[in-house]
């Protein structure tokens, strides 16, 4: 538990030390849905319509984008085969650092999206709902991705890759997380779709964990 | 001393090569006259379906094209998973062979349901459970190839996509339960049930024997491709041996 | 008394056989400095004395023990010190040194004792300064005050003394020096004289590499 906490803190003193990246992130989720109003036309009532599905796309891709970094740096230096070389299982660095990825990227990202719920007139019983799906698949998000990270460590042109092997994971992420926001507004209980994204989060906690370990294990020998 | 059996990647696949040698033209003699026999029962002595009309036809293709999709990848799978369990070669090699083949079974599939949709839901393509998992399933084989390929240490990118073929099974239950899990337009499975096949002999006859044709040109196919790979990886490694002794 | 053996050692990287039938013992105190030409497989071995790659074929024991069957045990008692100097640039000096101790401990370490690891190297006065603005030769130092960190058994070091001035070069002799007074074992990569007093050699040049397949071509004496 010590060397979680040891992970963790000192990622998050990195992101704080180069707070830049993390704000550029939350830039471009905010950038990426302002694009649409010019896209599909100022009309309030299609923004409505659409602002939950964009703003999950959004959130999606600004999530990817800092995915490529999280086991690259820790690569490069020399960092990760040590980290790997402790007597510590290589499956709590991975959620050390799925933790702290959260915390820079997944957090700032919630945080954001109210002020885009506004811009895309995002009719206000939404909200809360959209918040809450937010919270609980931004994580299942990072954990994914970190699978993804994992295995294109080394790799010619990691980014695209990693946008080919992780976006369609992603998929089952978006369709409920959206639709949770969609039931709200149309008058129907968001709670099963609610329900299913904190099982995803559930099931990709131990999964993707193991898994992303099992990567940076072959990655490294 | 004889090379220990961790060091089977020095054996020669002699044995491996002269089975394939025996094998390959069975499969491809079986494939022809199974694909002869299949086509001209699906296509001509078959009846057309009462609600469907000659557009049922399609399923000939498009059914034993979607069993070959997930067939293929989940023989990918289990061969990815010996590959990084017991480092056997040929498991990597068969694995490698494997994805482009499922990946063209998973494309026509798409393609074949595209065309039968258009007259059957009137539209050539629905975001229903069955046909995104599909999709899905054909962007994992595109990653795996595409994540094999995108390393300049070649057994780095076996392994690599090996853990990613295996992340990947759990979207194989997903698409086979998705039309029983989601109320979708898919239809139901109709041979596969444990009631029986719903389906009657003058179709389930041209649909098995197509069916065998699309597997027997798999196994055809991969052990061409199987060969194909070790043979260079044989020359690989001569040249790799003449650099060094020079 | 401990002793670290390996038999029979193979390794292959990509699609080469870098070396085969080798073999090695060491006993608690000793040294083993590791010879050969660039792509001779030292940093290979390392790694795999390391357990960072499983061999090809061949075992590593501990104490007559596979180290395959308890690598965690393994990990915890050696150091390993690779090519790349593990520093990130945002972080202090005595923050890097603090956060790979606490990693190797699970508990946070005290200031004084960073402070004493760094002045081992003689970089004391470097703990407040951000990792970027080191030399590589600082950076060095940095890395290598990892071993005076912790006490384990086993270190292995590749290239240590890479962008080393004489005086650094001199601690590092005194450490490892201690050491092995300790009990302690070292296994070194290096192309120059590393002048570790009854150190055993492995010259991983051999005519046999080169594609031969003869057995036990390099082995040391156990």
């Amino acid at each position: 538990m010590n060397r979680f906490a040891a992970i963790l803190g000192r990622d998050l003193r990195l992101a704080v030390r180069q707070g830049v990246d993390s704000l550029m992130v939350v830039a471009f989720f905010v950038l990426a849905v302002v694009l649409f109003p010019f896209g599909v036309g100022p009309e309030p009532g299609v923004l409505a319509r659409i602002a939950p599905g964009v703003i999950w796309v959004a959130a999606l891709l600004a999530a990817m984008l800092s995915l490529e970094r999280l086991f690259q740096a820790d690569h490069e230096d020399g960092s990760l085969e040590l980290m790997a070389l402790e007597p510590v299982a290589l499956e709590s660095v991975v959620l050390a650092k799925v933790a702290a990825h959260w915390l820079t990227t997944g957090l700032p990202l919630i945080v954001a999206a109210p002020l885009l719920a506004i811009l895309l007139n995002l009719p206000v019983e939404g909200f809360a709902v959209l918040l809450l799906a937010l919270l609980l698949g931004t994580p299942t998000l990072s954990l994914i991705g970190a699978v993804g990270a994992a295995l294109i460590l080394g790799a010619r042109r990691g980014g695209v890759l990693l946008s080919l092997l992780v976006l369609p994971l992603f998929i089952p992420v978006l369709i409920f997380g959206a639709a949770a926001v969609e039931a709200s507004l149309g008058g129907f209980p968001a709670r099963p779709h609610l329900l299913i994204l904190a099982a995803l989060l559930l099931a990709a906690l131990p999964l993707c964990t193991w898994a992303a370990a099992g990567a940076l294990r072959q990655g490294l020998e | 001393m004889a090379p220990s059996s961790s060091l089977h990647r020095f054996a020669n696949p002699a044995r491996f090569l002269r089975l394939a040698a025996v094998v390959q033209p069975w499969a491809a003699g079986l494939t022809i006259a199974a694909l002869i026999a299949g086509l001209y029962l699906g296509l001509i002595a078959s009846p057309g379906d009462y609600q469907q009309g000659e557009t049922v036809r399609i399923m000939y293709i498009h059914v034993p094209s979607a069993w070959m999709a997930l067939f293929c990848y989940t023989n990918m799978a289990l061969a990815s998973a010996v590959a990084l369990i017991w480092r056997h070669p040929l498991a990597d090699v068969i694995a490698k062979a494997t994805a482009p083949i499922g990946a063209c079974f998973t494309f026509l599939a798409l393609v074949t349901g595209s065309l039968w949709g258009k007259p059957m839901w009137g539209t050539w393509w629905v975001w229903d459970a069955r046909l995104t998992s599909v999709l899905i399933l054909f962007f994992l084989y595109l990653g795996y190839m595409a994540l094999y390929n995108a390393f300049d240490d070649a057994t780095r990118g076996a392994r690599a996509a090996a853990v990613l073929a295996l992340v990947g099974v759990v979207n194989v239950p997903i698409i086979k339960f998705s039309v029983d899990w989601w109320n979708t337009l898919h239809q139901p499975a109709s041979v596969v049930k444990l009631d029986g096949p719903a389906i009657h002999p003058s179709m389930l006859w041209p649909l098995l024997l197509m069916a065998l044709a699309f597997t027997t040109y798999y196994v055809w196919v991969l052990l061409l491709r199987v060969r194909a790979e070790l043979i260079g990886r044989r020359v690989r490694a001569i040249r790799l041996r003449q650099t060094q002794v020079r | 008394m401990s002793r670290f053996a390996g038999t029979d050692l193979a390794c292959i990287r990509g699609e080469r056989l870098v070396f085969q039938g080798l073999g090695f013992a060491l006993d608690a105190g000793q040294a083993l400095v590791l010879g050969g030409a660039n792509g001779s497989g030292k940093s290979s071995l390392l790694r795999l004395l390391a357990g960072l790659a499983r061999p090809a074929g061949g075992t590593l024991s501990w104490d007559g023990a596979s180290i395959a069957d308890d690598p965690d045990a393994h990990r915890a008692r050696l150091l390993y010190v690779g090519h790349a100097d593990p520093l990130k640039p945002a972080l202090t000096v005595a923050e890097n040194l603090a956060f790979w101790a606490a990693l190797r401990a699970g508990r946070r370490l005290a200031d004084s004792a960073v402070v004493a690891a760094l002045d081992a190297f003689a970089i004391g006065r470097l703990a407040g300064v951000p990792g970027r603005y080191l030399s590589a030769g600082q950076r060095r130092r940095v890395n290598l005050a990892r071993l005076a960190v912790s006490p384990v058994a086993l270190w292995l070091l590749d290239e240590p003394t890479t962008a080393l001035d004489a005086a650094a070069g001199e601690s590092l002799r005194a450490l490892i020096a201690a050491h092995r007074a300790r009990g302690g074992m070292v296994v070194a990569s290096t192309h120059s004289e590393l002048g570790l007093d009854g150190a055993r050699q492995l010259n991983l040049d051999a005519p046999a590499a080169a594609g031969g397949i003869k057995e036990n071509h390099v082995s040391v004496p156990a």
